[in-house]
Formats: structure tokens, C-alpha cells, sequence
């Protein structure tokens, strides 16, 4: 069960060749394997959000997709958006709101928060309550992080406009 | 028209130039866990270290026949296959009682079930492996054969004689009993005009923190030392347990808490896996990792707050109320739970139940029964959340048969602000709380005329809203008188070091850790106001046992008020003999100087005479140069326990907005308020967020979360998709106010924060809903309120 197969992928945009078990799940891959400890496990069934990457842009469970289908694509995690500066402004908001608490659930909630931000960014208080809804955060209550969202929604929108 | 909000008069500042005691500052540790760079214990590799699994019991009772390794043991990675005997030749039994509970009992129990597994989820067989893979593979072929015994699942009819008794070296089910009766009660009751009463139900449920129990062990042959690596709330607590039931020195265990991914009480006591996964690392002599998967997690994590309650009240036709009297059923585990016991909560309750209140007339009786379920234990606000539940719900029911409205019923029947330091009916001790100024702020922060005018417009409209209060106390920096007293080997005091580094720089080590309420943020906070540098300047390493002081840990709302004071006493020690130091080297009179951010200077003028980094310089380079006889301090240490009473409280008061659809059932939160007194407040947005987060997990146990079990004691919703956790679509915005009256019993005034949230929500939230569903005369009573249950109500369905 763990004869293994070759993958190449891209991860955090550096190219990887890597044998992998077929039944090795994509987090446990990247956290076990590849030392990328930032995605984290809550559930191991697809319902917390804890382990939320992007697959080719989207976010994926990193629990619910194996490591063997991410052959040929492209993943990204939160050590790679820090690298990249992509989500700074986020990651700023949610230091600023407190919008976390153990940080157990942050690298999930900041990539579901990025993909709203990038594809709605209009996106009502509802809306964003409502779309983070998929990820689960025992410690806020939430509030901060929505607050956190809204206030880059809203400093985008005024750097859009003055740009 | 409202009265204008009162704002608390400014406090004095405790240290000379405060410029963050107070303040909302951004947690210094914040940054790296959005960076992704914490480090959880499933983040940590060591050499050689192996992955330990569990055989769980599939049953709520059983005995176990045989257990058949040998096709387990010949899959591949296997490293060795443990059962109960084979931990106990190194690990001692423990019998989980306090001495201060009298009469309390419990049997023996072992890291391994022995012959007997008594609930679903108890850990009976350790297979280790290479991978947690290998492991799980194995687990596969381990043949344990059992004999499903009768399970006592039913709380009302475990003392029945004919319900079989789990363990029959104790008689019977009885775990605990208490009464406690003030005399006068039926007089009250019977000159009383009104008497209200109802019986209150509470589902059992748990944490659910995001990140599983979890820890490394790594015995070391030869230092024979042994090493954990734990996600735990208290590790000097657990470095004591360890030492003792295997029979080592404390000085040969360590107990290292990194990040820590939410605790709320549930990682605070010593599970069975913890000692087996200690087991099997000392028996095979080398480092073992155990990560709990989910269904584990809520088989095996504690449960807590499966009660119920018959409650009265009585209150006269003047609107007083007179007396309370409450007769509460609380179902735990087979076993108490290791080492706060499992009979603290129904306690609580009895001490907490009308709390707030003035009346002087009290009984309560309590009975603590053994169940073939998973242990129950401290889940964040122990019987808070139960009392204040029936309390309140007693309270409105009272004032809606004397035809009085919900908050100035309070408002007449609260302890007043002036009658402190006082008492009780239950005999607390009440230093100074302040219900009467947190009802008038609520009264203007939810501008009730307002909201019941809209209110009463919707019902016009068959719009159900509903407004709901809840008045709470929360009992916070326990002295001993929680577990010490009772022989529990759990620190009352804390303590903090803080030493001055040779660049002026300071590092604080305090025994009170971080699981994300943001302890390491205040500590750099008081640390730095006491000492007088910038808070960039300050270090904070909390969460091992052989570096930081000897301490109780992160429970009952301790940290800020405990190790926050341990924190400022050290601070201002520093800087005392900071000031020696200068003295000596500026030829000056210590008495003459101060220190401000980051400098030594003239009182009198203001004049900056000395940079700290020039004086850590001399200090620890160049000694020769001070004069014979003079020698730096410049690392202290100070220890704080809370003595003048067996516990501080605080007090607030929530109020909940919601909207029932009386088709549906489904009850939607509108909004949420708190005013919270928790003394001195460090931090305004680090309070607000555990008043937040406190009151979403108060609102998952209103409306959300039950361990749903059947007759047989099978668990029905072992996953989270089943059972069902507060997500943030169903949530409402919380506002948060404050009032602050600090606890004279330390400098810094600081009561403790994070447990009054989920204390009052469930009481706020339950009576909303029956506010709402008071045009159709019925009431719920039965937590969770789920759709189903207000429907059943509402004689919709049957």
C-alpha cells in the first residue's frame, strides 16, 4: 500500500519531484514530507478548514485531495503567500484586529479570506461572514476575523480607487 | 429617554509611566502564527521518534477476554504492542478525589483498561509504529475479543436498584453528594406571593479545540530523563503527575508547551493516553508522538455540563426576591477525572446559583453520578454556565408573573455596588463587584426602549423577536481553596522572572503560558510599563518546566490576575535594583533616579543621565570597574498567590437579540452585548476577544453542541460534520463594554477574563428565545435549543 509514485509539482512556486505514497494525503504530504508545517489538521474529514491550500489558485482541503492528484500542478500554502507578500495587507489585519487567537486555524481562514477577497471584493459583511463559514475558529468568535477582512476590503477599494 | 452612558473614572496607574497597561496593543506573538511559523506539538520532529495509536473500546462497557498481537505485530514499522498490564508495571494507578469534597469517591484507574473498558473511547491497547500509518495499519489486524457488559448510560436512573453499579467496590453510583441549606427556605417559600420553578437540561458536550490533544514523549535512557512535549495548560502540573505515578524525580521530567491550538479547559488534566504515551516511550526507549484524530477527540476528550435541574424561586409581590432553591443531577464519567476530579462542576453550581442576587435564603442538593460515558471535567466556565442558566431563567420567570420588566427586576434585586465586601447566600465571599453599573450601562449600550418598541411593532407584523438578559458573577484567581486544600498537587501561586539583558533589552519568564488568549502579550505589556522600557524591548518564554518559575498554569481565569501581578512585581523589582546599579555608577543617590523608555534619568528634571544598554554594559562586561562589594541583580524573580480570599470574582451582565421563526423552529442571533467589570483591563482588545470568543462557545452550548448518545452508550455524532460547532454565517456581531473595579487583594487590580463569556451567553441566549415565544405562553428550558425542541414547544410537532 505504500509502493510509491513520482509527482512534480510546483510548491510555493519552487518545482518538486517527490515519491509519494497513493494514499498520502496533500497536507500530510506537504507537512510531513516537505516540512511545510504551516496548513494544520483539525478534522481529517473536509469539514474544519484548517488544512485549506490552493490548488491551482483555488482553495482545496488539503485533507480531502491526495497528494498524488496535485501531479502537474501548481500549490501554494501560507508560507508561500508570506513569501510572495501576497496577503501581507491580511496578515497585517488580522495582527491588528487579533482576529486569531491559537493560530490554529489562521493559515486556513487567511487562504479562504484571500480567494473572497480576490473574487469578491465588493463582497457585504454577510457575504464574508457567510463565506468564512467553512472554516472553523473555536477561539474569536469570528467577529475579528470579519472585521479584519472588511478592513482590507475596504483599504483595497480605496487604493484601487486612488491608483 | 436613555440615561447617558457612565464611563468608569480613570484608574491610577500602578507604575510610573504607563504607556501600555491599558492599552489595545497588538499581541507580539501574533505575527508569526499568521506567518504560519508556529510551532504546535504535530509540527515537531525528533530523531528516531515513533507514533503510538490506540485500540479504544467500541463499547460503553465491556470486559476484555483477549487481546491477539501477533498478526499486529508482524505488519510492517511495528515497533511493539502494549496492553494494560504491561503499562502498569511502570505507571501507578490514581484515584482522581479532593479532600475538601467530603465523601467523594472513585476507583482506581490505569493509563490501559485493565480487565474491564467502561466507556466508549477508553484507550485499551498501544500499538507504536514507525508512522502513524504503519500504526494505523496494524491497528487493523490487533484481534481484541470483548463481552459487552450492562451499561449505566441514564443519569435519573443510575442510583435505581436495578441499574448495575460500574464498579462494585464503591456500593453504588454515587460519586459525590452535597446539600447546603441557609435555614428558612420553606418560610420563604411559603410567605412568598410569587413562586416560579422549572427544570432546567443541559446536553453534554465538550471543547472541540481546533488543534487535538496531543504530546511527544521522549525518555531518555541514559540521562534517564524523561522529556514531554505537550499540548497542556498547566506543565508543572502534569511534570508533578508524571514523576509520580512513574516513580521519578520531578527534576528527571520536563514538560515543554509550544503553541497550543485552544485548550478552554480541556487540555488542563492528565488523560489516560497522556501516561500510556509516556509508557510506551520509556518502554521502548525512545521518543513517541500521539495525536488524537477527531473521533478520538470526542470520545476521549472530557465532557462536560450533562445536567439537570429543578430550580425555584421565590420573590414577593414587591418585586424582592426571597429565596432560590435547586435540586441538580449531574451525570460524569466511570471514573472522576485525573486530577481536578470530576465533581468541581456540580459544586460550582451549587456555590453560583443565584449569585448575583440579594436575597439570604438558599438550598441546594446535589448528587455527582458515574456513567459508562467519556469522563467529564473543567470545560471553560465549570458550572458558570449552568448556574447563571437557571438563575436567570428563574429570575424571568419570576418577573414575568409579577408582570415586571426583565431588567429592572435586576435592577431592584442585585447586590448593590456599596454593600461590599459581603457574601452570598451560598457563603462566597464577594469582595466588590459592580452589578448595579453594568445593568445601567447595558440599559443605554442596547437602547432597550427602543428595541422594545421595535419589538412590539414586529410582533404586529408575526415577527418574533425576543430580548434576553443575563446578570453573572465568575469566580477568578483561586487561591488554594480549589484543589491545594483538597490535596491536589496543583500550584495556587505563580511566579515570573525577569532578567535585563547587557543591549537594555528584557526577558520575562513567567509560569503562566500562552494557548492564544494572549497571556505572553500582557506579560510584555506589565513587564514593560514596571521596568520602564519599550515593549519591542521585552521577551516572553512561557511553557517549560526547566526554565520558567514554578506555577499553576492557565486556568479559572488566573492568568492576568496571578501571573500578571507576578509579572509586575518582578518588573518593579528590576527596576529597583536597576536603580542601585545606576546609583553606584552615577555617583548619584538611587532615591534621585527613575527609569523611562529605556533610560536612566533625574527625577527632579527629566534628564536622561544613563542608557539601560550603557548600564547592562558595565553590569556584565566591565564589573571591575564598580566599586568593592557591588554586585548587579539584574535578573529577579517574585512569586504572587492570592490569599485574602478563596477567590476574586467578577461580574457582568450579557443581553441577546434574536428572532424565532415560530414555523421553522430556527433561531437567528440578532445581537449580542456585554458589559464585563474584570477589574483592572491590561488589554481592551485582547479582553473583548475573549469576551467574544467566550461567548460564541457559550452560544454553541445554548444552541449547537451535544454529544448525542444512545441507550447502549454508543456516541451517535463522533464527527464534526454531526456535531455541530458555532461557524461564523450563524454568529452575530458582540459588543463589548467595560467597567472597571479593580480587585484590591494585588497592585495590578486585574481580575481575569476568560471565562465570564460563555458563564452569561447561554442564560442571555435562552431568554431571548422565550421572550420571543412569550405570545404563545411556552418556554424552553432544555439546552441545546434546537429547532426541534422550540417546535415541540410550540405544539407544532409532537
Amino acid at each position: 500500500m505504500d509502493d510509491k509514485r513520482i509527482i512534480h509539482l510546483s510548491v510555493n512556486g519552487e518545482s518538486r519531484h517527490c515519491a509519494v505514497a497513493p494514499r498520502q494525503h496533500l497536507v500530510d504530504f506537504l507537512r510531513e514530507d516537505l516540512g511545510l508545517t504551516g496548513s494544520h489538521l483539525g478534522c481529517e474529514h473536509g469539514v474544519c478548514g484548517a488544512c485549506t491550500v490552493r490548488l491551482d489558485g483555488q482553495v482545496v482541503r488539503g485533507c480531502l485531495v491526495l497528494a498524488v492528484q496535485a501531479d502537474g500542478r501548481a500549490v501554494e500554502t501560507v508560507e508561500g503567500l508570506t513569501e510572495s507578500g501576497t496577503v501581507r495587507d491580511l496578515q497585517d489585519a488580522f495582527v491588528a484586529r487579533n482576529a486569531l487567537q491559537c493560530g490554529y486555524c489562521t493559515s486556513g481562514m487567511l487562504m479562504a479570506a484571500a480567494e473572497l477577497l480576490d473574487t469578491q471584493p465588493n463582497a457585504s459583511r454577510e457575504q464574508v461572514r457567510a463565506w468564512i463559514s467553512g472554516n472553523y475558529c473555536r477561539c474569536t468568535g469570528y467577529q475579528a476575523i470579519v472585521d479584519a477582512i472588511c478592513d482590507v476590503q475596504a483599504s483595497r477599494r480605496a487604493a484601487g480607487v486612488s491608483a | 429617554m436613555n440615561a447617558p452612558e457612565k464611563h468608569p473614572p480613570e484608574l491610577r496607574p500602578i507604575t510610573d509611566d504607563p504607556r501600555y497597561i491599558g492599552a489595545a496593543v497588538s499581541r507580539p506573538g501574533a505575527r508569526r502564527l499568521v506567518e504560519g511559523r508556529g510551532t504546535y506539538v504535530d509540527d515537531i520532529k525528533l530523531p528516531r521518534m515513533a507514533h503510538v495509536v490506540y485500540w479504544r473500546s467500541p463499547v460503553a462497557h465491556c470486559r476484555i477476554v483477549a487481546i491477539q498481537r501477533d498478526y499486529a505485530r508482524l505488519m510492517p514499522g511495528v515497533l511493539g504492542i502494549f496492553n494494560g498490564a504491561d503499562v502498569a508495571t511502570i505507571c501507578k494507578p490514581w484515584v482522581a478525589t479532593l479532600g475538601h469534597l467530603a465523601g467523594m469517591k472513585s476507583a482506581p484507574q490505569y493509563p490501559l483498561a485493565m480487565e474491564r473498558a467502561c466507556w466508549q473511547g477508553e484507550p485499551v491497547v498501544a500499538v507504536v509504529a514507525e508512522t502513524r500509518a504503519q500504526a494505523e495499519d496494524a491497528l487493523q489486524y490487533l484481534q481484541v475479543e470483548w463481552e459487552a457488559l450492562p451499561a449505566t448510560t441514564e443519569m435519573e436512573t443510575a442510583l435505581a436498584a436495578a441499574t448495575p453499579v460500574i464498579h462494585p467496590e464503591l456500593g453504588d453510583n454515587l460519586c459525590f453528594t452535597r446539600s447546603l441549606d441557609t435555614g428558612g427556605v420553606d418560610a420563604a417559600f411559603a410567605a412568598a406571593d410569587v413562586v416560579a420553578e422549572a427544570t432546567f437540561h443541559f446536553g453534554r458536550h465538550t471543547g472541540v479545540t481546533l488543534e487535538p490533544r496531543c504530546q511527544i514523549a521522549d525518555w531518555n535512557p541514559g540521562e534517564q530523563r524523561l522529556t514531554v512535549y505537550h499540548s497542556q495548560q498547566a506543565p508543572h502540573m502534569m511534570q508533578d503527575l508524571y514523576a509520580r505515578q512513574f516513580g521519578l524525580a520531578e527534576s528527571a521530567v520536563r514538560v515543554i508547551c509550544k503553541d497550543v491550538g485552544g485548550s478552554f479547559g480541556i487540555k488542563v488534566h492528565a488523560y489516560p493516553d497522556d501516561f500510556a504515551t509516556v509508557a510506551v516511550s520509556m518502554l521502548l526507549k525512545r521518543p513517541v508522538k500521539f495525536v488524537a484524530d477527531r473521533l478520538e477527540s470526542f470520545t476521549s476528550d472530557i465532557h462536560a455540563r450533562e445536567h439537570r435541574i429543578h430550580g425555584r424561586i421565590a420573590a414577593s409581590r414587591a418585586g424582592d426576591i426571597l429565596a432560590f432553591e435547586i435540586d441538580d443531577l449531574t451525570g460524569i464519567g466511570p471514573y472522576s477525572m485525573f486530577p481536578r476530579t470530576s465533581a468541581i462542576e456540580g459544586n460550582q453550581v451549587v456555590n453560583l446559583t443565584g449569585g448575583p442576587y440579594r436575597h439570604q435564603q438558599y438550598r441546594a442538593h446535589l448528587k455527582v453520578v458515574f456513567l459508562n460515558k467519556p469522563p467529564t471535567c473543567q470545560y471553560r466556565g465549570v458550572g458558570h454556565p449552568i448556574a447563571c442558566a437557571v438563575t436567570e431563567g428563574l429570575v424571568d420567570l419570576a418577573a414575568a408573573k409579577l408582570g415586571m420588566d426583565a431588567l429592572a427586576f435586576r435592577q431592584r434585586n442585585v447586590i448593590p455596588d456599596d454593600a461590599y465586601p459581603t457574601a452570598g447566600a451560598s457563603g462566597i465571599k464577594l469582595e466588590v463587584l459592580s452589578h448595579e453599573e453594568c445593568l445601567r450601562r447595558m440599559e443605554a449600550l442596547i437602547d432597550y426602549p427602543a428595541l422594545l418598541a421595535e419589538q412590539a411593532a414586529l410582533r404586529d407584523k408575526g415577527v418574533y423577536r425576543g430580548i434576553g438578559f443575563a446578570a453573572l458573577i465568575e469566580l477568578t484567581n483561586p487561591g488554594a481553596a480549589f484543589y491545594g486544600v483538597g490535596g491536589a498537587r496543583i500550584a495556587a501561586q505563580d511566579g515570573a522572572t525577569i532578567r535585563l539583558e547587557p543591549t537594555g533589552a528584557i526577558t520575562v519568564l513567567c509560569s503562566v503560558g500562552e494557548q492564544g488568549q494572549g497571556a505572553e502579550g500582557i506579560f510584555a505589556q506589565i513587564a514593560a510599563d514596571a521596568v520602564g522600557v519599550a515593549m519591542d524591548r521585552v521577551r516572553v518564554v512561557t511553557g517549560d518546566t526547566d526554565v520558567t518559575p514554578y506555577g499553576g498554569g492557565t486556568w479559572a481565569s488566573r492568568g492576568a490576575g496571578i501571573g500578571g501581578e507576578a509579572v509586575l512585581q518582578a518588573g518593579l523589582a528590576l527596576q529597583a535594583n536597576i536603580l542601585k546599579v545606576a546609583a553606584v555608577i552615577l555617583n548619584r543617590e538611587a532615591g534621585e533616579l527613575a527609569v523611562r523608555r529605556d533610560e536612566i534619568i533625574e527625577q527632579a528634571t527629566g534628564a536622561a543621565l544613563l542608557p539601560l544598554a550603557e548600564l547592562g554594559r558595565v553590569a556584565y562586561f566591565r564589573p571591575d570597574t564598580l566599586p568593592p562589594g557591588v554586585t548587579p541583580e539584574l535578573m529577579v524573580t517574585r512569586h504572587y498567590a492570592q490569599r485574602d480570599y478563596p477567590f476574586i470574582f467578577t461580574n457582568g451582565v450579557q443581553a441577546s437579540y434574536v428572532e424565532v421563526d415560530i414555523e421553522t423552529g430556527f433561531v437567528k442571533l440578532l445581537k449580542h452585548w456585554a458589559v464585563e467589570d474584570c477589574g483592572r483591563v491590561i488589554n481592551p482588545m485582547l479582553v473583548d476577544e475573549q469576551m467574544r470568543g467566550a461567548i460564541v462557545q457559550g452560544i454553541g452550548g445554548a444552541l449547537f453542541e451535544e454529544c448525542l448518545y444512545d441507550a447502549s452508550g454508543q456516541l451517535l455524532n463522533g464527527s464534526m460534520a454531526d456535531y455541530l460547532v458555532p461557524m461564523s454565517g450563524e454568529m452575530p456581531d458582540i459588543v463589548v463594554a467595560h467597567v472597571q473595579t479593580p480587585t484590591a487583594s494585588s497592585r495590578l487590580g486585574a481580575k481575569g477574563a476568560g471565562e465570564a463569556g460563555t458563564a452569561g451567553a447561554p442564560a442571555a441566549v435562552m431568554n431571548a428565545i422565550n421572550n420571543a415565544l412569550q405570545p404563545f405562553n411556552t418556554a424552553v428550558f432544555s439546552q441545546p435549543f434546537t429547532p426541534e425542541k422550540i417546535l415541540r414547544a410550540l405544539g407544532k410537532v409532537v
